[in-house]
């Protein structure tokens, strides 16, 4: 029974981190580059359409879901199994919704580089 | 890709290992927590390697979304996972933690992964992406 709720929380922090990743980029690609930007209107612009943009702000409310999700797996299983695997796991949901949510090219190199630093984040944790 | 960009990536690396080593041994220093008294968390910033821990953490936010403006989500968080191996390299050198062999095996994917990714291109083109949204196959296409 513990060990479900400690994957469930490992599923609920894959989740929303991923969540959170794909609307940060998704909110940070709609403000622009933001060196481009800082010569252009200045810094406090910037920081004005950032904080301004809806998917950031969704994307700061899910990691911040995504952190507490972390904070209770924690007290239910061992950190050196809720770490690892769910910052593997998320490598590899993160290139899944990078090719359907933000249409990015996930090619081959994309894919091995994803799990090779998944594989290599495991082996760290053992 | 300009040199400014690669300081930025490497600022997330940076900020990221840094950032979560202050804050390791600062809690190590406050000791635990106990769930009765958890309104200590809030307390704990008050501690100067959390707080310098907090800022390192702030920088790498700032530096992540800078990047996250530019470059692909799948090229950034593979390329930034070299905090992993700088993360260990401080653990071993600057903490004077053992470094297993298998963790070491670990570093080498990582890096091998990192290698991988930022040999490639870090944004996929507008055009791309409403092309591959029609449907529609495009010949030659330039990064910008």
């Amino acid at each position: 029974m513990k060990s479900l709720y400690a994957w469930g929380a490992i599923a609920a922090i894959v989740l929303t981190s991923t969540a959170g990743d794909v609307l940060l980029s998704r909110g940070m690609k709609q403000v622009g580059d933001v060196g481009e930007l800082r010569r252009r209107i200045g810094l406090l612009a910037v920081l004005a359409q950032v904080f301004k943009n809806p998917n950031f702000l969704l994307g700061v409310a899910a990691m911040a879901t995504a952190f507490y999700s972390l904070l209770f797996g924690l007290s239910w299983g061992d950190l050196s199994l809720i770490v690892p695997a769910s910052t593997s796991l998320t490598f590899i949901t993160n290139a899944v919704a990078a090719r359907i949510f933000l249409h990015e090219r996930v090619d081959q190199r994309r894919w091995l580089a994803a799990l090779l630093v998944a594989g290599g984040v495991v082996l760290l944790a053992m | 890709m300009t040199l400014r960009k690669y300081l930025i990536l490497a600022g997330v690396a940076f900020f990221a290992a840094t950032g979560d080593g202050f804050i390791a041994r600062g809690m190590k220093q406050v000791g635990n927590i106990s769930l009765h008294r958890l309104p200590d968390i809030v307390l704990v910033v008050l501690n100067p390697v959390i707080a310098l821990g907090v800022l390192f953490l702030l920088a790498f936010f700032a530096c992540y979304m800078a990047a996250l403006s530019w470059a692909d989500l799948t090229y950034v968080l593979p390329a930034t996972s070299v905090s992993y191996v700088v993360l260990t390299l401080i653990a071993r050198f600057a903490l004077h933690e053992n470094v297993s062999l298998t963790r070491w095996l670990g570093i080498l994917l990582i890096s091998a992964g990192v290698g991988f990714v930022t040999q490639g291109p870090a944004f996929t083109p507008l055009r791309e992406k409403s092309d591959e949204l029609v449907g529609a196959s495009l010949s030659a296409r330039t990064e910008p």
